[in-house]
This record gives structure tokens, sequence and C-alpha cells, in this order.
């Protein structure tokens, strides 16, 4: 049972990768390997729509959907040849057939041209046992907007039926390397859909590019360039693509993450001498000196209400995750265990905490109770870093390596799904998994 | 700790620094090269040999009174940004460069190996071009002469992912200007 799901989910990947890659952009990171899901997962079909031969060479809806809920974990999807009907209407759909099948949930759907040559995508969700249509919904954009649409079924049905809403409509922005370690390095900030489709460069630096992090209306990415010779913090419009270079201070100017509100930018900077968490104001750029200490303070990064930031510091001797409530300045140490602990994020129940964590001398990425103390360790693979949560806070995008080269996976907060995502070009690192968005309506 | 070892190190440094100065101040002598020159083709013996320069095409400095260039990358250990001994002298010898050339600037380049956080890591590399710095500045160079940046990882000399590779990449180099 376990192995045939498996291999169902394999099957879709597979067939994704026939499907998908020669229909769409030839720049993407290549097709997601899936390498682990959950034992019992929910059987779903979505029965390929009807696409009218105005769409002749875009990627089937199903397909792409199918994908999105596969490397989910939670969801095995039913390969289309088992179907016994291809219902595109309700009046077609007949429940006996999926029954037989064990399917418990049918996606269908069609898709049509509007006459302004919008596009406009039908669908319906049926509960197989109870006989029961579940949901059904249109949705319409422009014709471009092909693998948004898709992407906004999936996060519909997937809410549905988890009761969790869907992430499969955000975009990751990570960083690609190409001969790094050469005169010939190039660096590139590239924006992509988050299952690595539709890349595209926002920039392109001959000097490094660093630690890119969205504003929460996901307008916005703050990054580091080494573009002068020096760093320097960039805000980057998502929508425009105008760049403004922040005001440059002497030594580090690093690890910028905006506040949860979007009106304040924590960075660090290392112009008293040694690095230090400031606070700049967005609206009138005044600064405020959050750590006082001779040792390393790095890596910032807010709690969910904005009250306090989270930080790296080798204060106790080795680097380690410590809070500092902004209103007092009281600052407490939050990890205990091994050596080295750095890059914290918190998760939006501000209860857990993702970071890096060496364990023998090897970076893995893990999660910790921050209540309970409990510390868990989600990956495996050597060099891991930079975990990125998605804004549902159910999976988070880390860096990792693989042959030797720099590759994006991704795993679940509970460790139990893992994909990656490899890429043929380059090393591809520092990835940022963006905010909720209105990818219909997004002009990025 | 490392601080104090490094002090005690660049006393003992200084002072056997002041001794040679003193053998040698007034007009310049050549000080003898610490390793015989490479043997070269014997060509027409110009009638009166130039002293060498101080400095090679590019602005880098020659071992004083050699051709040989100053060793200008400075390598250290994982997780650390403590000189190595053996770089003492090297660095001794650009503190000496530096002094004599109050016009010349560096610039200290701070580098990690990729193993940890690259904020981090670039907060590692500052404290590796620091601690040539602090070597430079008490060893009589002015700050005035000096310019740090830090990389992190982001620049590695060897891009492998081993043992090897990781050593090269954690370096603190100099750049003449």
């Amino acid at each position: 049972m376990r192995s045939a799901v498996r291999n169902a989910v394999r099957f879709v990947a597979g067939l994704l990768c026939l499907a998908a890659v020669p229909a769409l952009c030839a720049e993407s990171l290549d097709t997601i390997i899936i390498d682990a899901g959950y034992d019992k997962q929910t059987r779903i079909a979505i029965v390929p729509f009807r696409q009218g031969p105005e769409f002749l060479g875009l990627a089937q809806l199903a397909d792409v959907v199918g994908f999105d809920l596969a490397r989910s974990g939670q969801f095995a999807p039913e390969p289309p040849e088992n179907m016994l009907s291809y219902p595109t209407v309700q009046r077609e759909v007949f429940f006996r057939d999926w029954r037989i099948l064990g399917v418990e949930y049918l996606v269908i759907g069609r898709a049509n041209a509007e006459y302004n040559g919008d596009l406009s995508v039908s669908y319906e969700l049926f509960d197989v046992y109870n006989e029961r249509q579940m949901l059904e919904e249109r949705m319409t954009a422009p014709r471009h907007k092909w693998r948004d649409i898709a992407h906004a079924v999936s996060d519909v049905v997937f809410e549905k039926i988890t009761g969790i809403r869907g992430a499969f409509s955000t975009r990751m922005v990570y960083v690609l390397a190409e001969n790094a370690g050469t005169d010939y390095a190039r660096y590139r900030l590239e924006l992509a859909d988050s299952d690595g489709e539709r890349s595209r460069t926002l920039f392109t630096s001959n000097e490094p590019l660093m630690s890119p992090s969205w504003s929460p209306d996901g307008r916005r990415v703050a990054y580091v360039s080494f573009e002068t010779g020096r760093p320097g913090i960039v805000l980057h419009d998502m929508a425009t693509g105008a760049r403004e270079l922040l005001p440059n201070f002497v030594g580090i100017n690093g690890s910028p993450i905006f506040s949860p509100n979007g009106q304040n930018l924590a960075l660090v900077l290392s112009r008293d001498g040694n690095p230090e968490v400031y606070v700049m104001n967005l609206t009138d750029r005044r600064l405020r000196r959050i750590t006082r200490h001779h040792g390393i303070d790095t890596e910032p990064s807010w709690t969910p209400d904005g009250g306090s930031l989270i930080f790296t510091s080798d204060r106790g001797g080795r680097p380690q995750i410590y809070q500092v409530e902004l209103a007092t300045n009281f600052i407490e140490r939050l990890t205990f265990q091994g050596p080295y602990n750095t890059r914290a994020r918190l998760l939006p129940d501000g209860q857990h905490l993702i970071f890096v964590h060496r364990r023998d001398g090897v970076d893995h990425i893990a999660w910790q109770d921050l209540e309970r103390d409990d510390l868990r360790v989600l990956t495996a693979t050597p060099l891991d870093e930079s975990p990125s949560l998605a804004p549902n806070g159910t999976m988070l995008i880390y860096a990792t390596q693989d042959q030797g080269k720099g590759i994006l996976a991704v795993v679940s907060i509970d460790g139990r799904v893992k994909y990656r995502l490899p890429s043929s070009s380059g090393d591809v690192r520092e990835p940022a998994w963006s905010p909720f968005i209105d990818a219909l309506r997004s002009n990025f | 700790m490392p601080k104090e070892q490094l002090r005690s190190l660049l006393a003992i440094l200084l002072a056997s620094f002041l001794i040679a100065g003193c053998a040698s101040s007034g007009t310049p002598e050549p000080i003898e090269p610490s390793e015989p020159p490479e043997p070269t083709e014997p060509t027409e013996r110009p009638p009166a040999p130039p002293p060498p320069p101080d400095f090679d095409s590019s602005g880098n400095p020659f071992v004083p009174g050699t051709m040989r260039l100053l060793e200008r990358t400075f390598y250290f250990e994982f997780d650390r940004a403590v000189l190595m001994r053996s770089d003492l002298t090297a660095l001794e010898t650009h503190a000496q460069v530096l002094r004599n050339n109050r016009s010349r600037s560096v610039v200290l380049e701070g580098h990690c190996d990729e193993r940890g956080t690259r904020e981090y890591n670039l907060a590692l590399g500052e404290r590796r071009a620091n601690a040539i710095r602090s070597f430079l500045t008490s060893a009589g160079v002015s700050a005035s002469q000096i310019e740090m940046v830090s990389y992190g990882e982001e620049r590695p000399e060897d891009p492998g992912h081993d043992e090897s590779a990781w050593g090269r990449n954690r370096r603190g180099v100099m750049i003449y200007r």
C-alpha cells in the first residue's frame, strides 16, 4: 500500500517531468524530486481539465494541481491512466468510478477563453464517499497567469480538505551563483514560483549577493549586494524593479529583515567596530542600536508580534540564539544544545524556532519547541543553511549541497515530507519564501 | 585569551624588529635575503645594478632587497580569527613596507570556508581582517592606511567542498592600493 502510494507520487512527478518542462519557460529549476511523504496520504483524483485547442502547448492544469498537492506530502494524486472516466462537468461524474479506485476526493474542471482574451477556469471539488459537491468556483485572470490559476486551485482545494491555507501560489527569491571562486563569478537574484518554475533574474552582479528577505506585503525584497565593492543593503521593488541602495556605513551592512508591520527594517552594522543589531525606521530612516556587546551579534529576525528580535550571538563563547525585547532591551538565551546554533526564524505561532544546528561537525536544519525545550533535527544532508518558512508555517525551504552543487530543498516542519529542487546551472542558495500574495492580480 | 597571546607575540616581534631596525638605521643598506635568490641564467653583467624596486608593476611589495613577492594571504583555523605564528614575520614585513610608504594603503579582505551560516561568516571574516589590522596598527601602521572588507564565504579561493578547499578559503588577503 505504502509503496503503491510512493509509486503514484513518483509517477506524477515523472509525468510532470514530461509534460511541464518542455511546455514552459526555458529557465527554471529542474523538476522536483520527492524523497519522502506521509505514510497515510489522502487519495485524490484530479481529472485532466478540458482545455480547448486555443490552449495548445500549455501545461495540463490538472498536472500542475496534482503535483502541488503531491509535494505537500499529504496527498496521493491518482495517475490519469488509472481513471475509469474523465468527467469535466458535474453531470459526467459517477461516484462509483472513484469509489472503486479508493479515491476520497475528486477535482474536475475546464478552461475557457473570455471575449477579451482572458482566461477563465471553472472547477469543482467532490467528496466521493458522501457523494457531495464541496466546492464550485470560477477564476479569471490574464492569459499569462495560466500556472497561477492552477496554483490558486491547489490553494483552495488544499484548504478545503486540510483546513490549512495553501501556499502554492507563493513565490521565492534565491541567489544563483555561477563560477564562484573564479574571475568570471556572476551572482543573480532570481524570482520563481514556489515550485521552482518560471524563474527570472531580478538583478545580476559580478560581486556577491546575499540574504534576500521579503517585505510582509510581498511588494519588496531587501538583500545585501557587494556591487560597490563593499556590502550594502538594497531595497528592490518587485513590481517596478526599482532599486534603492540604503546609506552605507563602514564595515558590514547585512542581514536586512522587515518587521511584521513592514515599517521597520532590522539589520546588522559593524560601523562601531563589531557587528551589532540595529532597527531602521523605514519612514524617517533613523537607526536605533539594539545590541551592545563586543562579540558578534547578527542574523536578526522578528517575533510575530514585532515586539522582540531573535538573533545570533557568540557572547557566550559559541554562537547561540538569543532574544531581545525591544521595549526593555531584556536579553534571553534560547538555545543550549550543541556548540553552534545560528540564523533562527520563528514559526507564525511564535512558540517554535527553526535554525541551523551543528551536530558532529555537520550543519543541519533543526526545530525547537521553546516551551518544552524539545529539539528535533529535520534534515540529514550536509551544509544545510538559510531555512525560510512557507507563510502557512507547514514547510520550510533551505539551501544544501547535492553532489558538490548548491541546491534548494524543502522539508515539512515535522520532518516527514522532503523534496529537492535540483538545478542544472550554477549553485543555488539563500532561498526566501514569499508571504501570501494575490498571484492572480500581482504584476510580478 | 588569544588576544593576550597575540599581544605577547607582538611584543617579542616588535622587540626583535627594533633590534634589527637599529642595526640597519641610517643609510638604507640592503638587507640579507632570508633565502638565496633563485639561480638565474648568467647574462652580461651590467656595470652597476640598480637597487631592486620595493613594489612590482601591480603595486605588490617585494620582500625588501629581493625580487620575491611578499606573501599577502594568511590562513586561519576553523572558526578562529587568530593569526598563525608562522605568518607573523611576513606581517611584520608588511608593517615595515607600509610604515616606509605612508602614501600606500591596503584593503584587508576577510574570508571564511562554507561551513556555518552566511551572515555569521560575514562577521567571522571581519574578525579575521581585524586580526591583521590590529597587528599592523600595533606595529606602527597608520589606521588611515587600512581599509577592511569581509566577504564571508562568498568568494572562495577554492570552490571545492573538502578539508583542503576549506583550509584555503579561511584566509585574510592584503590588497595593496
